[in-house]
């Protein structure tokens, strides 16, 4: 089976279209970022706090935000709707937004006691709230009650038992919610007596905290900074790499075709109104150099057919480079997007922003590997043969676009 | 030819059982499998569970008490050999950044004392600079590399004092490392796996836990003011207004305490949580060294009937009457519960921390939702390499299977190479190893489409396979060196997880280039090995 068996596309005579499209979706992207104010910062660049939180059934989103607004704090609530498997199920992340350090220390713990106070009904000040407490804390609770109702049981085992209570709330199905009591009955150690002592000192609230996150200001301006920098360096290195394995205005080529799929990218997010976090940069980084891949491979073989092929206009022969290779980039980034496919749909809500990246990427990538680095070969040689024209002297040797590894010939620009 | 072959063949076996072996050792059992790999792969916080923190240490603290310790002695000096002076004080520092702007300020010293002020900072005070504002004023700065190092020293001080109150509280596998250099950012990241309740340990690493005893002077008063005007408008010398923390009823008031303390932290030899064997309300006992027991004992002697001001992070917590003489031991009241004791204690024990601290950012992921990541990263994992194996079974056919087999031993070689190296799989590190799948099969379609080609222009199997595989490894090495140079930013970059990813990452382009090149083509010779074959399913 083989899908491209000896294509032979006329890619550069449709260049123009295609730097359209481009400049087209280009531009959406900063229309977007421009009319929303700049990309859409998660809390590891703007500072915050963040808070996952499991509900027994459907998430009753406004009650939340109206309890949480009644507090004086500004939430955002989200229903964790992408994502895996039952687990991700009836999620939402509570993220408020804060300026200063004091006030993302406070917002995490109103942030608890509301929900505790909303949800948690009467039990929430007198009992402890078995789906969210800690095994030492359990411990705790549970020792003198133990002792009362005539348990005896010695400390580690004590330990033990609170240890083992937890962990089967932890573990899926249940993956932190206990939905009744007489569940817990399949816990080693919980005998009729353990249960009775449980239900009279501990309550079942309708909702698990899975997982904070709180990041000060100073710390989201900083990764903010060092972010852009680790993206200009990457690029930067790039074109070192290319310059050198090839020639300069191939690097350039490559540089401004991995820039292009970078604005889209980032329009794109925009455009989905997506979070931009630490792990959607990792994800832009790892295009950048993913990207380098099939702009290279096409460059390696225009590369290999200017030694094959002195006589050829450039034009046809860029032409023919990139249709030998049109199965080989296809079929790679096809299969890596396969992967990232798979990730977005069943890798969870915290890779799913980073997923997403990546699927975007590497499609733009493609894409802008066929039709946007050889076109910038052409223009050069455009650009350079009619700066030969105006002037009839050769032009210096800087202008060149061969170096090495061509020789004589009317298929090179000099 | 052959045994070419075979050595290679054998160098592949090799390999396989060295990763099989750092994998799951040598286990006896299936449950031997589990545990031991659960043992070899470090899982990070993000698939564990547990909290991840990062302070910022204030060491303008240290440097305002250190200034006020030369104010002090200074001022003791100045009195032994008669230096007259008008006031020494300090200034104020806000913030981090200030901290070498700390400043010492001599007022009125008559003119001709000048030269012993200079003789005195010169030979005590080696770490500070004296320079005259005016004939009878002078100022001290401190000399940057004693700033250096006693930022340098506060800063392991504090990571020592935290690492003491996280191993009181049992947390294995918990870690204190210093992140960023001292003299710019002062921060820690304290790493707390499994930990149950995060928001107590932050508690707990939050107070400073400096115990003071004063003798208490005069009080309580309701309110500065009112202290003040008992006293006729001014403090009367060598006392201080402290504020008194309300507790169990009683009302925020103000003692007036004598200037030093009695008894500092550093004097407790140890602290224990206990219970009043009357009422059984829960209180913190402390242990004084010999030193300071001899001083308490004669301190509580000359005051029966005196009160003790019990004083801590510069808040009195309470202030009980001396009844009789007390030598070595002492106890806290007042304590809610026998968490709230204990925590003291262990605070007390733990020592005091030089400055205090400010939490820069906190992730705490509960196992919960840790046994979820996991589960979804396996689950994607699952799919998207049976999605590839399907395609390049159907596209490559026979040849597939060979990527297949490159492919499996490509992730095998990654998951033992993390566990050799003792890296941590994090959650975006799962997503590595899935991303290296994609990318590792980009090599052998690269080396196929190559063979295809070759095939098409007439050669014969054997050297359509040879230059196919010889042509393809430059491009190949190409492709993988831009990933990992920008995986290398990623490194420098990032924080935890995110160096997980670019970690799994360069690990798995690394064993790809072996996988794909030498294995591949050593299946390849396998097969025509064993019969000639005129034509290859690929």
């Amino acid at each position: 089976m083989q899908f491209f068996k000896n294509t032979n596309f006329d890619f550069l005579g449709w260049k123009w279209p295609f730097i359209g499209l481009s400049l087209l979706l280009s531009a959406t992207g900063i229309v977007s970022l421009v009319m929303k104010g700049g990309p859409r910062y998660g809390i590891d660049f703007r500072g915050g706090a963040l808070m996952y939180v499991r509900f027994v059934g459907k998430p009753p989103v406004d009650k939340i935000r109206s309890a949480l607004n009644k507090q004086h704090l500004q939430v955002d609530v989200t229903e964790v709707t992408g994502g895996s498997v039952g687990s991700d199920a009836n999620t939402v992340i509570i993220g408020t937004d804060v300026r200063t350090d004091q006030e993302v220390n406070q917002a995490r713990q109103v942030m608890r006691q509301t929900l505790a106070a909303t949800f948690g009904g009467a039990d929430a000040n007198v009992r402890l709230d078995l789906n969210n407490a800690g095994a030492g804390a359990l411990a705790d609770r549970l020792r003198d009650p133990l002792q009362t109702a005539g348990v005896g049981i010695s400390e580690p085992d004590l330990q033990n038992l609170a240890s083992a209570i937890t962990s089967f709330r932890d573990t899926p199905p249940r993956s932190g919610l206990i939905s009744g009591f007489s569940s817990l009955t399949s816990v080693s150690g919980v005998t009729p007596k353990v249960l009775a002592v449980l239900q009279q000192q501990t309550y079942l609230a309708p909702f698990h905290v899975s997982g904070t996150e709180v990041v000060g200001p100073k710390i989201g301006a900083d990764l903010q900074h060092q972010a852009i920098m680790a993206v200009l360096y990457a690029l930067a290195g790039m074109l070192v790499y290319i310059a050198f394995r090839f020639e300069w205005i191939y690097g350039v080529a490559a540089v401004v075709a991995v820039f292009h799929d970078t604005i889209i990218t980032l329009g794109l997010f925009s455009l989905f109104n997506r979070e931009l976090s630490l792990t959607v940069v990792a994800a832009l980084l790892t295009l950048v150099g993913y990207s380098m891949n099939d702009t290279i491979v096409v460059f390696d073989r225009i590369r290999e057919n200017l030694k094959l092929m002195r006589r050829e206009p450039l034009e046809s022969l860029i032409n023919r480079s990139v249709n030998q290779t049109l199965s080989r980039t296809v079929l790679t980034s096809g299969l890596t997007l396969l992967t990232a496919l798979s990730l977005y749909l069943f890798g969870g809500e915290v890779l799913n922003g980073f997923a997403f990246g990546l699927v975007v990427g590497i499609i733009v990538g493609t894409y802008s590997s066929i039709f946007v680095a050889s076109p910038i070969l052409i223009f050069w040689q455009s650009f350079m043969e009619s700066r030969k024209r105006k002037k009839p002297q050769p032009a210096p040797a800087s202008a060149r676009l061969q170096r090495e590894s061509v020789g004589r010939g009317t298929a090179k620009v000099k | 030819m052959n045994r070419n072959l075979n050595i290679r063949a054998g160098i592949i076996v090799a390999l396989v059982l060295i990763c099989a072996y750092g994998i799951i050792g040598i286990p006896k059992s299936l449950d031997d499998v589990k545990n031991n790999f659960r043992k070899n792969i470090h899982l990070g916080l993000d698939l564990r569970g547990g909290s991840h923190l990062v302070l910022q240490v204030q060491l303008q603290d240290a440097f305002m008490a250190e200034a006020e310790t030369v104010i002090d002695r200074l001022k003791e000096t100045f009195n032994k050999q008669g230096i007259a002076y008008a006031d020494i004080t300090r200034n104020d520092l806000a913030s981090l950044a200030d901290a070498d702007k700390i400043q010492i300020t001599i007022k009125g010293v008559p003119a001709d004392r000048g030269r012993d002020v200079r003789a005195i900072v010169g030979d005590d005070y080696p770490d500070w600079l004296l320079t005259p504002i005016s004939a009878t004023d002078y100022r001290m700065n401190i000399k940057p590399s004693a700033a250096l190092k006693l930022k340098d020293d506060t800063l392991t001080q504090c990571m020592h004092t935290i690492e003491r109150k996280i191993n009181q509280l049992g947390l294995a596998e918990s870690s204190v490392q210093q992140r960023g250099r001292a003299s710019a950012e002062a921060e820690l990241l304290v790493e707390l796996p499994n930990v149950d309740d995060p928001g107590r340990v932050r508690a707990l690493l939050s107070e400073q836990a400096t115990l003071e005893l004063y003798e208490v002077k005069d009080g309580p008063y309701t309110s500065r003011e009112e202290a003040l005007a008992q006293k006729g408008g001014v403090l009367p010398p060598n006392s201080k207004l402290v504020r008194a923390v309300p507790r169990r009823g009683q009302d925020q008031g103000f003692y007036l305490l004598a200037r030093i303390p009695v008894i500092r932290g550093s004097d407790l030899r140890d602290a224990r949580a206990g219970q009043d064997p009357q009422t059984g309300a829960w209180e913190t006992n402390f242990v004084l060294n010999q030193d300071a027991a001899r001083r308490f004992e004669r301190f509580t002697e000359a005051n029966i009937n005196n009160k003790l001001a019990i004083v801590l992070d510069g808040v009195v917590l309470e202030a009980p009457t001396i009844q009789n003489r007390i030598s070595d031991n002492g106890r806290i009241t007042g304590a809610a519960n026998q968490q709230e004791a204990s925590d003291l204690a262990l605070n007390l024990r733990a020592g005091s921390l030089p400055a205090h601290v400010v939490f820069e950012e906190e992730r705490t992921v509960g196992p919960s939702l840790g046994a979820d990541s996991i589960r979804s990263g396996l689950i994607a994992g699952l799919s998207g390499l049976c999605a590839v194996v399907l395609f390049m079974l159907v596209y490559y056919r026979g040849a597939g299977i060979n990527a297949t087999l490159a492919l499996i031993l490509n992730a095998v070689i990654l998951v033992a190479a993390l566990s050799y190296f003792d890296a941590t799989l994090t959650l975006p590190g799962i997503a590595g190893v899935i991303l290296t799948i994609g990318m590792a099969v980009d090599s052998n379609v690269l080396i196929f489409e190559r063979i295809r080609e070759e095939l098409r222009s007439g050669k014969g199997v054997v050297a359509a396979v040879d230059t196919g595989f010889s042509r393809a490894f430059l491009t190949i090495i190409d492709t993988h060196v831009t990933t990992v140079v920008s995986c290398a930013f990623l490194f420098l970059f990032g924080t935890g997880p995110v160096k997980g990813f670019a970690v799994t990452l360069v690990i798995g382009l690394i064993a790809n280039v072996f996988t794909a090149v030498f294995v591949s083509k050593t299946i390849f010779d396998w097969e025509f090995s064993r019969k000639r074959v005129a034509t290859i399913s690929i």
